[in-house]
C-alpha cells in the first residue's frame, strides 16, 4: 500500500462519501442475515437490545468496510467498477477513512459488549479483525482462495445475531455460518467470471484470473453441491420445521440447476454473453434472502 | 455547465456533515437512554 492519494483533494468529504465507505449494499445483507439469526433464535430478546445488537453488527460491518477501502484504495483506482469511490477519486483523505473505520469498529464492539453481551461483542470483534486484517490485508492479495476465506467474514452476522439473543454458541448458529460460507464462492465467482478483466487489471488473484474459467466453473459447482445438504441440515437435524426444509430444498434445487448451466453445456455464444453467470449471481442474492426469510417464517409460524 | 464556487461548495458540504453528525449523536443519545431504561427494568 502506498500513502500517496490517487487524486488531489480539493474539498472536504461529503457525508455521502462517509456513508459510501460503509458499503451500504453489503451492509443491507449483513443486517438482514443478522436480524434473521436474532429472530430465529428460540429465546425472545427485548426489542431495544435486539435493535442495539443489529445496529452494532451493521456499524461493525461498516467500519470493517471502511478499513477495507482505506487499504485497497490503490487497487480500487485500477478497476472501473470501483474507481469512482471516495478514496480513489480523491474526494477523501486516506487517514480520515482509516480513522472513521477504527471509530466505527471500536464503537460497535464497545456498545455490543455493554448493551448486549460479552460473547456477542467478542465474536463481532473477531469478525472485524477477520475481514479487515486476515482477509483484506493478508490473504486477498495472496491466494485465489480469497473469496472462500472472505466468505467466513460474511458468515458471522447471523451467528452474532443468534448469540446476541441466546448468549451461547450452539449447533444452529454454526450451521447458519456454514450456509453463508458455502454460498459465498458460487456467488462471488459468478460475478468474477463476468467482471474478470477488472480484477486482472488490479492484479487481484481472483479464481478466474489465476485458475481459468473451466476450473472456476467446476469449483462453483462443487460449492453449490455442498451447499444443498448444509442448507438442509437444520431441518434434517430437527432444528426447524417443514417450511424451512421445503424452502431449502426448492431453493437449493434451483441454485443447483443454475450452477449446472454455468459449469456445463458451454458454447462460444454463452461464453461471450455470460448470461448464465449473471443469472446465477442475481439468483444467489435471492436465494440467501429467501432461505433466511424462510428460517424466520418457520420459527414464527410453526413455533 | 456553470462552475461551482469552491467556497460555497465547501460551506454546503460542511453544513451537510454537521447535520448528519447531529442526527447520529441524537440517535445514539436516544438509544443509550432506551438501553439504560431496559437494563434497569426488573
Amino acid at each position: 500500500m502506498s500513502t500517496a492519494p490517487v487524486q488531489p483533494i480539493l474539498l472536504p468529504a461529503d457525508w455521502r462519501d462517509f456513508w459510501s465507505l460503509t458499503k451500504p449494499r453489503v451492509m443491507s445483507l449483513v443486517i438482514f442475515t443478522g436480524l434473521c439469526g436474532l429472530l430465529a433464535a428460540p429465546v425472545p430478546i427485548n426489542p431495544v437490545i435486539g435493535f442495539a445488537a443489529i445496529l452494532c453488527i451493521a456499524i461493525g460491518a461498516g467500519g470493517a468496510a471502511a478499513l477495507n477501502m482505506w487499504w485497497e484504495a490503490d487497487l480500487d483506482a485500477k478497476m472501473k467498477r470501483t474507481a469512482n469511490r471516495a478514496l480513489p477519486a480523491g474526494r477523501m483523505d486516506r487517514a480520515v477513512a482509516r480513522d472513521f473505520g477504527i471509530v466505527l469498529c471500536a464503537g460497535s464492539v464497545l456498545v455490543m459488549g455493554l448493551a448486549v453481551g460479552l460473547l456477542a461483542a467478542a465474536i463481532l470483534a473477531f469478525s472485524i479483525f477477520y475481514y479487515a486484517v486476515i482477509y483484506t490485508i493478508w490473504l486477498k492479495p495472496r491466494t485465489p482462495q480469497n473469496i472462500v476465506i472472505g466468505g467466513g467474514a460474511g458468515a458471522f452476522p447471523p451467528m452474532i445475531g443468534w448469540i446476541a439473543a441466546t448468549g451461547d454458541i450452539t449447533l444452529m448458529p454454526v450451521l447458519l455460518f456454514a450456509i453463508i460460507f458455502f454460498w459465498t464462492p458460487p456467488h462471488f465467482w459468478a460475478l468474477a467470471l463476468f467482471v474478470e478483466t477488472d480484477y486482472a487489471a488490479a492484479g487481484i488473484p481472483m479464481m478466474p484470473v489465476v485458475a481459468g474459467h473451466r476450473s472456476t466453473r467446476r469449483q462453483i459447482l462443487i460449492y453449490a453441491v455442498l451447499l444443498l445438504p448444509i442448507a438442509l441440515a437444520p431441518f434434517l437435524l430437527g432444528l426447524t420445521h417443514w417450511l424451512y426444509g421445503l424452502s431449502a430444498l426448492l431453493l437449493g434445487a434451483a441454485f443447483l440447476i443454475l450452477t449446472l448451466r454455468v459449469a456445463t453445456f458451454r458454447t462460444p455464444a454463452n461464453d461471450a454473453d455470460m448470461r448464465a453467470e449473471k443469472r446465477l449471481f442475481a439468483f444467489s442474492i435471492i436465494y440467501l434472502f429467501a432461505l433466511f426469510g424462510a428460517l424466520v417464517a418457520d420459527r414464527f409460524i410453526l413455533g | 455547465m456553470t462552475e461551482l464556487d469552491p467556497k460555497l461548495e465547501r460551506q454546503r458540504i460542511i453544513k451537510g456533515r454537521n447535520r448528519a453528525l447531529a442526527l447520529v449523536l441524537f440517535g445514539l443519545a436516544a438509544l443509550f437512554f432506551a438501553i439504560t431504561i431496559v437494563k434497569k427494568m426488573p
